[in-house]
Formats: C-alpha cells, structure tokens, sequence
C-alpha cells in the first residue's frame, strides 16, 4: 500500500514552532473585575442605583472589557473562550440570586415571627392582634402523613412488582412510562381530581383533609415508585438466590430479604416524596379549604395548612395587613425550615440505612 | 412461582406467592387506574360546563370563548419562562460538568437542588413582596423607551405584578429541572471524544461546541420540555404573583394581564358556584391534556435518546 | 514540520503522586520511537506530557523540561492549547467525532485554527489528509457520511488523517492497535512507516513484536517496584535493544521474564 508519490504533502521545513504566543497576566480577570465593580459603584453613587444594578452593571462591564482584552492581546479564539468562561459563571451567579434573595426575605421577616404563642396558638377567634399557627402545623402534619399512608404502600409494592415480577412485560413497560410521566402532573389537577372524587363518592363541595392526602398521594407516588425501583434494583441477585436455595417462598424473601437491604434508599426516596409535598398549597386549596380552629378529624371538615395559611394570610389580610402579612413570612420561614429538614433527613437515612459494603 | 413444599404446611406456602405476586400486580394497576381516573372525573364534572351560559363562563358565549384566553396566558408565561431559564440553566450545568473544580461542583449541586426545594408559594410571597416592586424601574424604562414595541406598551404596572414578573418567577421553578438533565446530559459525554478536541488544541469552549453540546442536543431539548411542563402547571407563584384581567395581550409590562389555567382556578375557586366550578375543572381538564401530552413527549424523546439521564 | 523532542529530568506527579521519575530522552526527527514496558510503568503518562494532555486530568502536573525546536513546551508563558495544535495525537480507541462526517472530521482541526479554507481547498485537504493516512480510496464516495459509520480500523485511520492534517510538528500515538484487528493493525503499521518520512513519530505499545517491527529507537520504561514510581530504563536503536540490551531488566522483558 504505497502513496502515489505525487500526492504528498509538501514538506514546509523551515516551520518553526511557534508557542510563544502573547498572553494576558494571570491576574487578568481579576483586575478587570476589580475595575468594573469600581466603575460601577461610582456610577451607581452618582445616580443614585441599588445593589442589585450596580451588580448587573459591572458584571456586564466584566464580559465586555476582558474578553476585548483578551482579544486584543490573545487573538479571537482565547477571547472567545474568556467570554463563554465568563458567561458560565454569570449565569450561575444570576441563578443563585433568588436562593439567596429568598432566604433572606424568609429569614429576616419570618424569625421575628417564631415564639412560643406562634406555635402553639391557633387562629380560632383572633381579632385584630397575632395568633398563631398551631392550626396550620396540625394541618399538615396530618394531611402529609394521610397522603404517606395512601402513597407509600401502593408505591412501594408497584415498584416490587416492577423489580421482582414484572420484567420486561409490557404491563410493566407501561407501567414505568406513565409513572414517569405522572411526575409532571400539574398539582392543582390533582386537586382537582381529589374534588371531584370527592363530590361524587361523598357530596357536591365536599372538602375534607383525606382529599388532600389523596391529591398529594397522586403527586408523591411517582416519586416513591422511581426511587424504590432503583433501590431494588441494586439489591444483587445473590442475596434472593441464597434465600430461594434454603427454600424460603418468593414473597418472604422479598419482604424479608430485599427489601430490608433496601430500606435505606427507598426511606430517603419517601422522604424526598413527602418533601416535595409538604409545600404544595394549590390542591388543599381547593380540596382542604382552611379554617382557624384546629382540627384532628381526618375524614370530615377542612383543615388548615401551613401552605393556605401562608397564601391566605398574605392574599387577604384584612384590615390590619401588618399582622397577617408577618405571619405568613412566619409560618413561611417554618415551611422552608421542614422541607430543609426533610432533604437533609433523607441525606442522613440513606448514609446511615444503607447496607454496609465492606466487613 | 411458589416453591413446591415437601412436606407439611405447604398449604399455606403454595397461596403465598401468587397472592403477593397479584397484590404487587393490582398496586401497579392502581397507579395506572389513578392516572386514567384523573382524566375520567375531570370530564365527567367538566363535560356539563361546556354547553353553559355567560354568567358561568365569564360573560363569553362559549367555552373555547372562555378557555382561550387562559390558555394563551399560561403559553405566554411558559414561553417567556423558558426562553430565560434554558440559557441560564446550560450555563449552570455546564459550570458543574466542565468548569467547576470538584468540591465547588458539589456545593453548587445543593445550592440548585435547595433552589428546587423552597416551595412555589413561598416564591410567590418573594415575587409580590420583592421582586416585583423591585422591577418597577426597569419597567417604566422599557415602557418609557422601548414602548414602540408591542411587547413594552401600554400603562406600566405600578405594583410590578405583571406577566413579566410572573415569569420570571417561573424561571426559578423550572431552573433545576432543567439543570439537573442538563447536568447530566453533559456529564456523560464520553471522554474520550473530548480528549480528541483537545488534542487537537480547542480551547474549552471550542470543546464544549464540537462535542458536549451536539452529544447533548435531544436530552436537552427533553429537559427542556419537562422544564415546559413544569412551567405549565405551576399555580401558586403566578396566583400570587400576578395581577390579572384575563385579557389576551403581549403587552408584558403593562398593570392588564392575561391570566393562566392554574392561577384562574387557584384565584376564583373558593367563590365559585354551581356550574362555574364545573367550568373551571373542565379547564383543568385542559391544563392536564396540555401536560400529558408536553410530559408524554419528553419522556419519549428522553427514552429514544439518553437512557437514565432524566429522573 | 518534523523536529526532534529533547527531554530531561522530567517528574510527572498526579496531584502529590510521582508516577514517573526523572526521564531524560531524545527523540529524533523523522523516525519512529517506541516507548514499550509492563502496564502501569507510566508510558502513556508520558507521552501524553509531551503535548501537554497530561495537565488535562485535575491535580495532574510535571517537573522538568520538555524541549522542541529550542523551545521549552512548559515554560509558564505557554499556552497548552498552542502546544497541542503543533502535536498530533491519535489515541488508543478511534474517536471520530460523533456528529460530524467524515470530511467534517478530517477538517475538524483545521477549521478550529480559524482558518475557514474554501471549497476547493478545503477538499484539497481532505482528499490529501485520506490519501496519506490510506484511506482515501475506501471512503472517496461517501465522504458526507458520520465519521462512525466506518470500520474500526477505518476509524483509526480516520483519526490519523484528521491529526495530520493540521500539518503538526509530531505525532503521539497511544497503542493505536491494540482495539484493532491484526489485519486493522497491520494497515496501521504500514501507515506508520510511510508517515515517518515527513513525521516524528512517538508510539506507545504493548506489543513487542509491534515495537520492533514499526521503530527506529526504542525506549524501555519500568515499575522498579509496587509503589515506586516509574522510570526510563534504557532507549538505544530498536535493533539493539531486541537483540543486546544493555540494561538485565530491559532483557528480562523482552524475552517475556516479566510483563
């Protein structure tokens, strides 16, 4: 296989390597940085911006004098790639100022909010002066656990069947898909459904905490089924074939081999189910109504959440908004605190639950 | 699949596992009848509002009349929400995959997954009480210099609650969706094709266009779809957030608003009547085959193209 | 094009890790050199120094100089990216670009210098890249299809010709052939004696008979011991070390003692 002759490459001896090609000092971006911010904090004293222009401002002058720069003393292509560097981390930045934005807010006006009387207080005939939210913390303590009760069983043995017995029957196929696309179930139609299930099976209007569960059910059964899924699925095969060979039935080895190994991942899974519910106001909107007084019956009357609470108080706060308004910040600082809770919980049990690897 | 007994107590043995194998069976059938169910019921009590009357469907004649003007709010808001949010959430992902080094990757992974933690009506509260009031300026600008742009006519909001804003709050919701798929969308590209760009001397962001990018081209245009229908449904930040009149207008700056399905429900739900409930779940009904199908799309995508990437 | 590397007392660290310890070693132009030795012993680390590949992993770093045409490839006022448009490298699975055809693919780098060459030149490259890397006749008619839709050797082949056109000082290549099949390999080879007419060439291999058959100069890299960092042991024209090696390791490999 020799090359016809003609066809090589003319040989461009005399190239010298060329690798020394100019480039901006390492502390380049930085003093750029350090320049725009300036600028921008003069304009801004000048004219009289907030925090928040300034900010915006002198990252803008950022991406445009570096890059320029660059392209200047490096050639288009470092220029380019200093821009798009840049541009990453802006859109980073700009991603994190609502998370802190948020946190803030919360924080700042919702802890003054937290004493003794804000817990353990309900809102039944308060007039004119704070109360609290014990109501609402019942409300959906209740209501969360109801929707864990429904959810967490069928979930649980959907996913057992799609591990353990379903396979790549197209039942299970089927199962899976939707499953997958249930996540994206708008949660105010599953409040909806709650309703009308509600209307028919009880009567017209009905509002009732069970409802609740049953709508955030539909919205933290996906959750429970994906995540328990792939803990079973790491479950290794040895451990039922050591079951099955000492005899033990199919069913018992699930229950009592399985998913025990398990348990640590599928608890985080529900964990993480019951945080992404915990915060979801608009089907107890519709499904639980809210109320000011307590209320344990689970199966009739509304009940209060913490998430109306917050809507309601805010939305209609009446004659004196100040108070209100500070509760909701309140009983908003609270919700943010058990859904903070909840994930860190599920970190936690996945550690601590999980089978240990080595001996 | 029981195991057969040898000796006593087999009874027992021999009923246990098809009963738990059907019991497993029915749970799954359960999830699948919930989903049919959803659809079932929001017809069954939406059907009746169809053929009603003005008073019911907010002085227009007829339903398509009375939904569409929601429908176009809720496109509008989801539209304007993932126009902001897809850029913003590549950039972020591609910070984790490529540019961060590994301790701040991991931090940033639970400053986004915090991000999608805060529940939507505690956004809401942000969105009145904060970030509208703060873009008051920005729109009276737009409205004062760019108003020959139907987008920025029309009186400015004084209060900053308008579609725009709502929107916006919408981009932080449906942020980590999206990033987290296009984190890991990115995460998978095969090393090996991106040693070869930079062999051949790209620079990082030569490296990401010739290879990370084209590679995750269908699972992000999934995410971005499942980030649609996030959007889509999302209730309580645009109830709060927005101050509608139901009008179908572009005007996004202006205090008159076109309001979304979900928002609609979650405002006159409680002062509701008779068939006016009627009405506003048939348009539920509406909000939920929008989704299905936005939800339906992207999972089949994803399944064509990037096997585990989406959860 | 074609100079000669010049390589003293490097030290090549994964993060605080000496993987491989002071390498001296002079690489002609216009030849072939083989870098053979057990897995582990750090070759591929050290060829992939030599178009500073290696700092690509994070933490990864070198001590030491590495010199062409005069010019020291880590003196800090170098930009990497430089350093690797003038060094080829063809790694050890073929890794066309996915989405890209097979002209893209051969135009790839190329098109990344900036320099956007127009139709009939650009097609005057790609035909002469194929030709050199023996594969123009094969894929001539069907140069818009995906660069994955060829064999694996014809992949491999793909690469070397997308290396090459760039026109690159050196080319590093990383065991080409060892997820080829003999016949794929046997291609490679007769490839790799065409190309050092115009080329200096560095190959890693794992296989003796390959070193032997396809270099000029070998260089013997080895694990002194578990833990111990790798080192040069002996490099001499490749007819040396198959036949009279100076070092006792170097001829306990070769006659497969150890390996």
């Amino acid at each position: 296989m020799t090359p016809v002759l003609s066809e090589r490459p003319p040989a461009v001896d005399a190239a010298a390597l060329s690798l020394h090609t100019a480039r901006l000092p390492r502390w380049a971006p930085v003093l750029v940085a350090g320049l725009a911010i300036t600028a921008a904090a003069l304009v801004a004293v000048l004219l009289g911006w907030g925090p928040m222009a300034t900010g915006l401002v002198s990252v803008l002058l950022t991406l445009v004098l570096l890059p320029g720069w660059s392209r200047a003393v490096e050639g288009s292509r470092a220029a380019t790639d200093r821009l798009v560097t840049g541009l990453v981390w802006a859109a980073l930045g700009i991603a994190l100022v609502p998370l802190i934005s948020v946190l803030w807010k919360v924080v700042a006006l919702g802890a003054p909010q937290l004493d003794g009387r804000f817990l353990t207080w309900s809102m039944r005939n308060i007039v004119g002066e704070p109360g609290g939210v014990y109501h609402a913390l019942v409300g959906t303590l209740l209501i969360t656990l109801t929707a864990t009760v429904i959810s967490v069983p069928v979930g649980l043995l959907t996913s057992i069947y799609l591990v353990e017995y379903g396979g790549t029957s197209r039942l299970a196929a089927a199962v899976r898909f939707l499953v997958d696309v249930m996540t994206g179930i708008p949660s105010i139609v599953a409040g909806l459904f709650a309703y009308a299930l509600f209307s028919l099976l009880v009567a017209p209007g009905t509002q009732l905490a069970l409802g609740g569960g049953v709508a955030l059910s539909l919205l933290m059964a996906p959750i429970v089924v994906r995540s328990a899924e792939e803990m079973l699925k790491l479950v290794p095969d040895d451990l039922r074939e050591a079951a099955y060979a000492l005899g033990v039935p199919r069913w018992r080895t699930i229950l009592g081999v399985v998913l025990p190994t398990a348990l640590g991942g599928i608890i985080t899974g529900v964990t993480l189910a019951v945080a992404r519910v915990v915060g979801e106001t608009a089907p107890l909107l519709i499904i639980c109504g809210s109320t000011d007084s307590v209320n344990f019956n689970v199966f009739g009357g509304q009940m209060a959440s913490l998430p109306v609470f917050i809507y309601s108080s805010y939305t209609q706060p009446g004659t004196q908004p100040e108070i209100l308004q500070g509760m909701a910040w309140g009983a908003a600082l609270l919700l943010v605190l058990a859904v903070i809770a909840l994930n860190l919980l599920a970190r936690l049990a996945g550690r601590l639950l999980a089978p240990r690897r080595r001996h | 699949m029981s195991i057969a007994a040898t000796q006593t107590g087999s009874f027992r043995r021999r009923l246990g596992d098809p009963v738990f194998a059907n019991l497993t069976r029915a749970a799954g059938l359960l999830i699948l009848a919930a989903l049919a169910g959803v659809a079932v019921f929001l017809t069954v009590q939406g059907v009746p509002a169809l053929g009603a009357g003005r008073d019911v469907l907010g002085g227009h004649a007829t339903f398509v009349g009375y939904v569409w003007p929601l429908v176009f709010g809720t496109l509008v808001a989801a539209m304007i929400a993932l126009v902001v949010a897809v850029p913003l959430a590549i950039g972020v992902a591609l910070s984790v995959s490529h540019f961060a080094p590994r301790r701040i990757a991991v931090l940033i992974g639970y400053l986004v997954d915090l991000l999608a933690a805060v529940p939507s009506v505690v956004y809401g509260l942000w969105g009145i009480g904060f970030l509208g009031p703060r873009l008051v300026p920005a729109y009276e600008w737009l409205g004062a210099h760019a108003s020959w742009l139907p987008l920025f006519a029309g009186p400015v909001s004084t209060t900053g609650r308008t579609i725009l804003t709502a929107a916006l709050v919408l981009v932080v919701m449906v942020l980590p969706i999206i990033t987290a798929i296009a984190r890991e969308v990115f995460a998978q590209t095969p090393r090996l094709t991106e040693e070869a760009a930079l062999a051949l001397g790209a620079t990082r962001w030569e490296m990401i266009r010739m290879v990370v990018l084209p590679h995750g081209r269908s699972g992000l245009v999934s995410a971005a779809m499942l980030g649609l229908g996030r959007a889509l449904g999302e209730t309580m930040a645009v109830a709060m957030v927005l101050s509608a009149s139901g009008v179908v207008t572009f005007h996004l700056v202006s205090s008159t608003n076109p309001s979304t399905i979900a928002a609609n429900i979650a405002l006159t739900f409680a002062d509701a009547t008779g068939l006016q409930v009627n009405a506003l779940i048939a348009t539920g009904l509406v909000l939920f085959v929008i989704t299905f199908v936005v939800n339906f799309a992207a999972r089949t995508l994803v399944a064509r193209s990037a096997p585990g990437a989406a959860r | 094009m074609a100079k000669s590397i010049d390589i003293s007392d490097l030290d090549i660290y994964y993060g605080d890790f000496l993987a491989v310890q002071g390498v001296t070693l002079s690489i002609p132009a216009r030849s072939v050199t083989a870098l053979i030795g057990p897995s582990g012993c750090g070759k591929s680390t050290f060829l992939r120094t030599l178009n500073r590949m290696h700092e690509v992993t994070p933490g990864a770093r070198v001590d030491g100089k590495v010199v062409i045409d005069g010019q020291s490839l880590y003196d800090p006022t170098v930009d990497p990216v430089q350093v690797r448009r003038q060094i080829g490298m063809v790694f050890q699975r073929p890794n066309p670009f996915p989405t890209m055809s097979i002209r893209d693919n051969v135009l790839a780098g190329l098109r990344l210098n900036g320099t956007r060459p127009r139709r009939a030149e650009a097609d005057d490259v790609v035909e002469r890249s194929l030709r050199h890397a023996n594969l123009w006749t094969e894929v001539k008619d069907r140069l818009d299809k995906a660069g994955l839709s060829l064999s694996g050797g014809q992949q491999q082949r793909l690469c070397i010709a997308r290396a090459i056109a760039v026109e690159p000082q050196v080319l590093l290549m990383d065991e080409p052939c060892s997820a080829l099949d003999p016949i794929s390999t046997s291609a490679i080879e007769d490839l790799i004696d065409q190309l050092r007419t115009d080329y200096s060439i560095v190959i890693v291999t794992h296989n003796m008979q390959q070193a032997a058959r396809v270099s000029q100069d070998t260089a013997f890299f080895n694990l002194p011991g578990p833990g111990l960092p790798g080192r040069l042991v002996e490099v001499n024209s490749t007819r040396k070390i198959f036949s009279a090696p100076d070092e006792p390791a170097t001829e306990a490999y070769i006659s497969g003692r150890f390996g």
